[in-house]
């Protein structure tokens, strides 16, 4: 860092995505050049822009470079098991439905490892957020196969190019039942932070694409150039087509890139048709999960876990009462 | 404090272990629970599913069992009292997120009605061959409790203690039950809902911005924040220092991994939990659990009719083991007798607490069904001589 850099008053120079991050854990583990960085401001850009409570807000992450992100969100933030941050995201959700929770992973986690959570979250409609950086590799273990690599592209495991066949996100998750779907790629910083704000405003499974470069391992491994080189493909490929039909969303090698907004509809969610259905079949019987959560409070005055005064006690309550007016 | 009389089914009633289970479970307080369908568990989610939308809780059946135990772990960091349940196979795919748990200190609740293994083995019939995948089915070292019922009484009853000591601990608790005590339907009584103490979720008074998800009390045991009160933490799977951060140095996992293995091996003592019968002057001790503690009984009264002093030590909690307390009786006795369904699991430990000071001796039962009393019977002879 140059000396002219060192004198600037930081304090007063704070970046304006500094209050969404965990500024005592930057810098990031990211490459030069990766796109992840650019979706988590995206994100929250939208989430500054949706004024809503972060308190409120969680943000679930499985493993891989993307499932870092949950790391650096001044959030309530878990960072999960290889593919699992969908189910847990589940049980997050219905534990507290009040909470927005955003799934932020990557392709190989959550369609890969994660494949199965992903498809029955959709079909169940469940009420969250997902964010798929798609960089069409595992990049954190150091370039091999993934779910999302174009035909014949080059992978540290398919290293003669590969011959599987690719998923379509978009059409996986509309064919599942998702309720919004858009693609973009991290160029499209302005439409993908759009994107972002109007899957938060939503209800229901929300899946938004980002394409995002990986210059360390799928550009190197297929002669690309630098993440530079990348964003300039999208620029020159990326077609913008919203309500384009999802079955005609491939992506194939160094071919252009459909982008947009593609589903955009309301279907009860799993939390709506659950309360719905037992309204019909228990009538008043029926005692849903409360929204500020299942956990069953000390109604007594002496509570007995090891240590705990009566007085702080009360003052646990207090807050707690408070945050469920909301 | 007392638990929430909603979940509450007072009375004296004739259920199944798993109908048991699943009403201790209520009466704990459990207001979140994910399954996937798995006989001989079943019964127990289907108990659930049930009760719970009259008393404010949610069952979801996920897509497997992976699913399940993710989905009970987000729920706990709600507040929300969770359990799962399976059997073998089940209970072999939990065991990544078992760790996760364990890593996170999530408070849940595993139930493995256990049948025979390995694979598929025998699903409709009895094993108690998971005892020791219960302790250590997941990679790496962590330590969690199990506990194991003899009858539906008991399965009911052990449920209350799971869930406490799972909110004291910040451990997943497995209830190691087992196909007989499963689908052996008896006498069940429910307690009055002012009679059942439950812990509560040890929440944190520190204001957000004090508080961080890993600092540990004098007990080992950090204070906890829920999602969504305000607290905005970070907790992972990585070895993380006391913000919940992950820090890759081996520095950091010694303290890390000694903790979340401490704060059970240092409290042992305050955690196990066994039934004692004629210890004293006894010759021969049999250390036993769950259903083989009942059928163990006839072959009991047969060597005792036959002038053998048989003690008994009966577990109620596995894991921890109660060391000192086998290392001290074993140079008073000439043996002790270990008949469990499997190939010689628990006796493992019976003979390392030993330590060599006196016979130990395993009567190995492959499963399907119980032990034959008479082979209970015949080993206690045999070592008593």
């Amino acid at each position: 860092m140059s000396k002219v850099a060192e004198q600037i008053p930081t304090e007063e120079m704070e970046h304006p995505v500094a209050p969404y991050l965990r500024m005592d854990r930057i810098p990031h583990i990211w490459c030069p050049t990766c796109g992840i960085g650019t979706v988590v401001r995206c994100y929250a850009d939208a989430l500054e822009h949706s004024k809503i409570d972060l308190d409120k807000v969680a943000i679930v992450s499985g493993i891989g470079c993307t499932g870092r992100v949950a790391g650096y969100m001044r959030l309530d933030a878990f960072h999960t098991t290889h593919g699992r941050a969908i189910p847990f995201a589940t049980g997050l959700k219905l534990g507290r439905p009040e909470l927005l929770v955003t799934v932020f992973s990557g392709d190989g986690d959550l369609v890969g490892i994660g494949g199965n959570h992903f498809i029955h979250a959709a079909r169940r409609n469940l009420d969250i957020l997902v964010i798929l950086v798609n960089n069409f590799i595992y990049g954190m273990t150091g370039g091999q196969n993934a779910p999302t690599t174009p035909t014949t592209a080059r992978t540290s495991t398919m290293p003669f190019g590969n011959f599987e066949r690719p998923f379509n996100l978009p059409h996986l998750a509309e064919s599942c039942g998702a309720t919004y779907v858009a693609r973009w790629t991290s160029l499209h910083i302005r439409r993908l932070t759009k994107s972002f704000r109007e899957a938060i405003s939503r209800k229901g499974f929300r899946f938004v694409e980002v394409i995002a470069p990986c210059a360390t391992l799928y550009a190197r491994l297929n002669k690309l150039g630098t993440g530079f080189n990348l964003m300039r493909f999208y620029h020159d490929n990326a077609v913008i087509d919203h309500g384009a039909d999802t079955r005609d969303l491939d992506i194939s090698f160094q071919d252009r890139i459909i982008c947009g907004k593609f589903v955009d509809k309301e279907r009860p969610t799993y939390s709506e048709m659950m309360h719905e259905h037992y309204r019909n079949a228990l009538g008043d019987k029926f005692v849903p999960l409360p929204e500020e959560g299942g956990m069953i409070r000390d109604t007594g005055e002496k509570p007995d876990s090891k240590g705990k005064k009566p007085a702080k006690s009360q003052k646990r309550k207090a807050s707690a009462s408070k945050s469920s007016r909301k | 404090m007392k638990t929430d009389p909603s979940g509450v089914l007072t009375g004296q009633h004739y259920l199944d272990g798993d109908h048991a289970c699943g009403e201790g479970a209520m009466a704990a307080g459990c207001r979140f629970v994910a399954g996937y369908p798995i006989t001989p568990s079943t019964e127990v989610v289907e108990r659930i599913s049930r009760r719970f939308p009259m008393m404010g809780g949610t069952f979801i059946q996920m897509e497997d069992e992976m699913a399940s135990m993710a989905a009970i772990i987000g729920a706990s960091w709600t507040g929300t009292k969770s359990m799962t349940v399976t059997s073998g196979p089940g209970f072999s795919l939990m065991m990544e997120n078992i760790g996760l748990a364990a890593m996170m200190e999530t408070p849940c609740v595993i139930v493995n009605v256990q049948r025979g293994g390995p694979s598929t083995g025998l699903p409709t019939n009895v094993g108690q061959a998971d005892m020791m995948q219960a302790r250590w089915g997941s990679h790496g070292d962590y330590e969690i409790i199990a506990l194991s019922p003899q009858s539906p009484q008991e399965a009911f009853d052990v449920m209350i203690d799971a869930f406490n000591l799972s909110e004291i601990y910040r451990v997943p608790v497995m209830v190691m039950t087992d196909e007989c005590v499963g689908h052996m339907t008896e006498k069940v009584v429910i307690p009055k809902a002012e009679d059942i103490e439950i812990v509560p979720r040890k929440l944190t008074d520190k204001p957000p911005g004090e508080f961080w998800p890993y600092v540990a009390d004098r007990n080992m045991i950090p204070e906890f924040a829920r999602a969504g009160d305000g607290y905005r933490f970070h907790s992972t799977g990585l070895t993380h220092n006391e913000r919940g951060y992950p820090v890759m140095s081996a520095e950091c996992q010694q303290e890390c991994v000694t903790r979340l293995v401490d704060k059970i091996r240092l409290n042992a003592e305050d955690i196990v939990r066994f039934e004692e019968e004629d210890i004293d002057g006894a010759d021969v001790v049999l250390v036993t659990y769950g259903i083989t503690a009942r059928v163990a009984r006839r072959g009991i009264d047969i060597a005792r009719n036959k002038g053998v002093k048989v003690g008994v030590i009966r577990l109620i909690v596995v894991w921890p083991f109660p060391e000192r307390h086998i290392r001290e009786l074993a140079p008073k006795i000439k043996a002790f007798v270990v008949p469990e369904i499997n190939y010689g699991q628990i006796v493992l430990e019976v003979e390392r607490c030993a330590a060599g000071q006196t016979l130990t001796v395993l009567v190995p039962h492959m499963g399907g069904t119980v032990h034959d009393p008479e082979d209970i019977a015949n080993a206690i002879l045999e070592a008593a001589k």
